[in-house]
């Protein structure tokens, strides 16, 4: 026993002076990375770090920003906000400078809290929801946030005639779902289509669908809002199948991960089906034809969109930083201030748009794509 | 006809909440302990039967038996490594807070095995679905299954524990643990016994509600877990057929609220009903007075 515990603080004092010795060098941009790596959202989680990975890697290969290299550190939080919220005071004792994340909503609210306290530059990948980016200055996002998603998806079916009556069912529980939900209803007044029924269920009972998706089949609607994430949008798909009920279903972001998020699911009952995403990864241009090769190289399956957001979200982080001129030597709070104001200047050609620009509150502008899914596949529409 | 299909839901999920509440009661009523990994015992059995059906064997029955017989030694490992040493323990909490550590234990080592990434389940009911009325009204084979094996299950156990030896040593175990000692009886053995059948209850139910709702990740049996234990309160804790109509009971009134209510207020609905029932008789539907001699 008493030579475990030696060797215990032996190991301890080892990694003190590891982390005593990172902290000190300067020479790096510390990139902080937080999302669900592990869990029921984890494949968000892991989308985002791989790709924002990637992004590093290129870099650093090409030079790094202005000669400097990059430097991720990722961290899981299991979609929690309160271990978000450890994952962020564990990066900063690493020496972040710079804070991808986090991934989700919720947890993105909480760690932004902290984030504009320290004044740390915070570019959320996904975190979709007004309040992911509302808390300070110092805050910025790369997806389209949940209002603008629900308010284009409602236009969409509208323009383009797909329906005239609609039915919605929507996580009450979850702030991202009915944050949709609700820019949605608020639209589809505005719009040539009908609401015949609204059905939510809560965190506590997203097995049953049964009772929504019966009511929806009685109410004649002809298209399906589901304006959550593609794991209980299996079971929807399987339990409707089996009320043989085949109505147009029609997704936001979430449902990005559909066809490969959960395994053994019959992609078949996929098709058809509907989303409003930024980024499909069957789109020909160089940019995405590049990333997606790389990243089935590394990962071994097709990148989603949170991985499509990362990647942008480290080059958007480099090209501030060109903008900026800020050094590696500079504390976090002066690299935000200078990376903020540069963030409105700056142009960036990415996957999930190009000529995205930033507005000082830190919405991204871009416009949406809607892709659908045939043959197993995401397929681009108009 | 919607509410007729509304009710066969309601039935349906009520007896999965039923199969799981069996086990919850099983074990309360004998060990006098409220054993919070039952829950994901039932995971694990649906990851067992998941994993044969993919990469040993085509069968469902042999699936179901494989994750029965996982279980079942599972309960007994668990009961025999982190319940039973706790059993004379001056503070009844400290086993319950076990029973919480095993529910995560469980969770994580799965966790780690087959990674976060829900899994889809396919059904092990090789039957097809029943409709009636030109379609409006569709039964699928996995309620029917569901229900029968409900029923059947609850039969078996009801003669068990009535008629044979091992059945009457459980009464007498739950019934004063000391003075069935006295009378010759393995207390350890027998509270084992009820881990070994409650695990393997809990491997069927696991398939069972994996078939109906064809999602399975390390959390799929937290929340079913959850509700079954408020249906085995419900009914009276202890009592085997009040698990099982606090169960349906409990699963009709969560559709039906959805249904005609509010679906955002099923959840709610259903604990009111809980606390209202526990006023009114504090040991739940069918729960036995014990009376506390001093």
């Amino acid at each position: 026993m008493k030579k475990f515990v030696k060797l215990a603080s032996v190991v301890c004092v080892a990694a003190m002076m590891v982390s005593t010795v990172a902290m000190a060098d300067g020479e790096t941009f510390k990139i902080g990375g937080i999302g669900p790596m592990t869990g029921a959202a984890a494949a968000y989680g892991m989308g985002v770090m791989n790709g924002a990975q990637i992004a590093v890697d290129e870099i650093n290969e090409a030079g790094g920003v202005n000669g400097v290299q990059l430097e991720f550190n990722p961290q899981d939080d299991e979609h929690d906000a309160e271990k978000s919220v450890n994952a962020y005071n564990t990066l900063k004792d690493w020496g972040m400078q710079m804070l991808l994340g986090s991934v989700t909503s919720a947890p993105c609210i909480a760690v932004e809290a902290e984030a504009a306290n320290d004044n740390m530059f915070l570019l959320t990948p996904s975190g979709s929801a007004v309040d992911c980016i509302t808390a300070g200055d110092n805050a910025f996002r790369v997806c389209f946030s949940d209002p603008s998603q629900g308010t284009a998806s409602a236009q969409y079916i509208g323009e383009h005639g797909l329906a005239e009556k609609v039915a919605a069912i929507y996580d009450s529980s979850d702030v991202y779902s009915s944050g949709i939900y609700a820019t949605f209803k608020a639209e589809a007044e505005n719009q040539p289509f009908e609401i015949v029924s609204e059905e939510a269920f809560t965190a506590d009972s997203k097995t049953d669908f049964t009772v929504q998706i019966q009511k929806a089949k009685d109410a004649g609607a002809e298209l399906v809002f589901l304006p959550f994430y593609y794991n209980e949008a299996a079971l929807v798909f399987t339990q409707a199948a089996a009320m043989d009920y085949a109505p147009l279903w029609f997704g936001v972001d979430g449902m990005d991960g559909i066809l490969t998020g959960v395994e053994g699911f019959d992609t078949s009952l996929a098709e058809g089906v509907m989303l409003l995403t930024p980024f499909s990864a069957d789109a020909q241009d160089d940019l995405t034809k590049n990333f997606v090769a790389k990243y089935q190289e590394e990962y071994g399956e097709v990148p989603n969109q949170f991985a499509a957001d990362a990647y942008d979200g480290i080059y958007i982080m480099k090209a501030a930083i060109e903008q900026a001129g800020v050094t590696p030597d500079m504390d976090p709070s002066a690299i935000c201030d200078a990376v903020k104001a540069a963030m409105t200047e700056i142009s960036v050609d990415g996957l999930t748009g190009s000529g995205m620009t930033w507005s000082a509150d830190g919405e991204p502008s871009k416009s949406p794509k809607a892709v659908v899914i045939e043959d197993g596949a995401y397929k681009g529409m108009e | 006809m919607s509410l007729l299909s509304y009710l066969i839901n309601g039935i349906s999920l009520g007896s999965v909440y039923a199969i799981i509440a069996l086990g919850y009661t099983m074990v309360y009523g004998i060990a006098r302990m409220l054993n919070f990994a039952h829950g994901d015992v039932i995971m694990v059995g649906g990851y067992v039967a998941l994993t044969v059906v993919l990469s040993y064997s085509t069968n469902p029955l042999v699936a179901v038996l494989v994750a029965i017989v996982v279980c079942t030694v599972l309960g007994i490992v668990i009961e025999r490594v982190a319940y039973r040493p706790l059993r004379g323990a001056a503070s009844p909490l400290a086993v319950l807070i076990t029973a919480i550590g095993v529910s995560y234990l469980l969770q994580n080592v799965v966790l780690l095995i087959f990674g976060p990434n829900p899994k889809s389940f396919q059904s092990v009911v090789p039957f097809p679905d029943l409709k009636f009325a030109g379609g409006t009204l569709n039964i699928s084979a996995e309620t029917i299954v569901t229900i029968a094996s409900c029923i059947v299950i609850m039969i078996v156990l009801t003669t068990f524990i009535n008629k044979t030896k091992a059945g009457q040593a459980m009464l007498a175990v739950s019934e004063d643990k000391g003075a069935a000692q006295l009378m010759g009886i393995n207390v350890n053995g027998t509270i084992a016994l009820t881990f070994a059948i409650g695990s393997g209850l809990a491997a069927i139910a696991g398939v069972l509600l994996c078939s109906s709702y064809p999602s399975l990740s390390p959390y799929t049996g937290s929340m079913p877990g959850i509700k079954a234990f408020v249906a085995a309160v419900f009914g009276g804790i202890g009592s085997i057929p009040g698990a099982m109509i606090g169960g349906i009971v409990l699963g009709v009134i969560e559709i039906m609220s959805k249904a005609y209510i509010s679906s955002q207020l099923a959840d709610a609905i259903v604990f009111a009903v809980l606390i209202v029932v526990l006023l009114v008789k504090p040991t739940g539907l069918l729960g036995k007075k014990i009376q506390e001699k001093v």
